[in-house]
């Protein structure tokens, strides 16, 4: 604890950095795997493969991805930016499954009678697909931020600050206290977000958790 | 009024949905399609609304050919009540009800306004205009339905089965309710189901569809009962069946009908 009561301002900023990576990264995935999974779900002969595709981005070692994208995206190796890009295409391949799963859990009758009372296919996708969506793509998307934030340590590695950097300095240094730190903040952090997801869920979803009361008489 | 003109509709295989179908539908008037599973029924409903586009023939509504309108703009202008309801789980009943007038640009409030109105007509409490779906009986869910489809005021209600998934009872008040509703209203409606009496009791003219979308026999209720026009017609409505074969005896001056395993059913005015 004398380790933490020394250093806790250099903790906090660390968390920041944290988040500010992390957060983005998920953001991101977010938006790429939606999309994706709605195209695979609605068009599995391209979707099939697009998928596996995807969930194969998986397999990248991290450290010669971290090394890749500088080169192709032209941003400096040791750059936040570096590292958000690395993190979204492991969220990516972590999440379109379950979001082509998401828009799979979609009653198609509700969908078809969407369509039947006359909503535009645009007003299917925002008003009904999804909307109905949500608890399912939630699951992906918990799992998504907590292995995102604990997936941001590696950065530390090439030298981009996070409570990573809390776990190779302490390596180097032999400070146990350090790493213990690092590593319980970290998960700290990540049961924060898990957290705030889920009240965000619910609130997303009031119809979920409405327990069915018993009907009166018509 | 609805008018189909030699409509087909065939799906890659051997056997067409429908093939050569005809009718017209009057305005203000109550036509049922009735038969089994595999007539087509459903299909023909759908075409109207353009949920299926026919591959043969036309569908007309006053004199246009649904082809020509935009299935969106179409289908907001013509009434759909669905089996189960047909509701979106995630709204609440008001805004379920207020659905179409929201979508053509009708205010929010406007629209919850007079959705509660609906709910009333349809014999719901207002008050359940803020549960969801699924806290409703089927019951209550297929009066949803109905208020939904009567949100805009159209002049066509299509109906596909509305009350094939709740209980007898149910269904028998629903019934009532919709000709209650419909001689107040005067919509135009096509109605599909598998069940004979209820396509008796509701349609000023019904459809017996066989295999295929072929008309095994139209026309009023008292017309087909009188005089079925073959065996498929007479075993689908059931004419030679104890109840439908009714006598007259005499007791007590009065004059009580029986069926034909001889129970009374029932007991002439006087």
């Amino acid at each position: 604890m004398t380790w933490l009561n020394a250093n806790w301002p250099q903790v906090i900023e660390l968390s920041g950095d944290h988040l500010a990576l992390s957060v983005p990264a998920i953001l991101i995935s977010i938006l790429i795997a939606v999309p994706i999974g709605r195209l695979a779900h609605r068009r599995p002969k391209i979707g099939t493969p697009l998928l596996s595709a995807a969930t194969l981005m998986y397999a990248i070692p991290a450290l010669p991805l971290l090394i890749i994208i500088p080169v192709v995206f032209g941003i400096p190796l040791r750059s936040p930016a570096t590292m958000i890009v690395a993190l979204s295409v492991y969220g990516v391949a972590l999440l379109v499954r379950t979001a082509a799963d998401a828009f799979g859990s979609v009653d198609a009758r509700v969908r078809e009678a969407a369509v039947a009372v006359g909503h535009s296919p645009r007003s299917v996708f925002w008003r009904v697909d999804l909307p109905l969506a949500i608890p399912v793509l939630l699951s992906g998307i918990r799992v998504v931020t907590v292995s995102t934030v604990s997936l941001v340590t590696i950065g530390a590695l090439i030298g981009v600050p996070s409570l990573g950097t809390l776990l190779t300095d302490g390596f180097q240094r032999g400070i146990e206290a350090e790493v213990a730190t690092g590593v319980i903040v970290t998960i700290i952090l990540a049961l924060i977000l898990d957290v705030l997801l889920l009240a965000a869920g619910r609130a997303a979803a009031p119809w979920t958790r409405t327990p069915r009361a018993k009907a009166v008489a018509a | 009024m609805i008018e189909f003109e030699s409509v087909s509709k065939t799906y890659p295989g051997p056997t067409a949905a429908v093939s050569e179908f005809s009718l017209t539908v009057p305005s203000h008037r109550t036509v049922v399609l009735v038969g089994s599973s595999g007539s087509g029924k459903s299909t023909l409903l759908r075409m109207v609304n353009r949920m299926v586009d026919p591959t043969g023939g036309r569908v007309l509504i006053d004199d246009e050919d649904v082809r020509d309108r935009d299935p969106v703009a179409l289908r907001r202008s013509i009434g759909y009540v669905l089996q189960n309801g047909g509701l979106m789980p995630h709204w609440t009943v008001l805004d379920n009800v207020a659905t179409v007038p929201v979508l053509t640009g009708t205010p929010k409030r406007q629209a919850r306004l007079a959705a509660k109105e609906l709910l009333e007509r349809v014999g719901l409490d207002p008050a359940m205009g803020r549960r969801y779906p699924g806290q409703l009986s089927g019951g209550q869910q297929q009066r949803v339905g109905v208020a939904r489809a009567l949100a805009t005021d159209p002049n066509i209600l299509l109906m596909d089965e509305p009350f094939g998934a709740v209980d007898p009872i149910m269904r028998r008040e629903l019934q009532e309710e919709l000709l209650r509703l419909q001689t107040e209203l005067h919509k135009t409606i096509l109605f599909v189901t598998h069940d004979i009496d209820e396509a008796f009791l509701l349609g000023d003219e019904v459809v017996v569809l066989r295999e295929g979308g072929q008309i095994a026999q139209r026309g009023t209720p008292a017309e087909i009962l009188a005089a079925p026009a073959d065996d498929f017609v007479r075993g689908f409505t059931g004419v030679d069946r104890a109840e439908r074969t009714l006598s007259t005896m005499e007791v007590d001056g009065r004059t009580i009908a029986v069926d034909g395993t001889g129970r009374p059913v029932g007991v002439f005015a006087p």
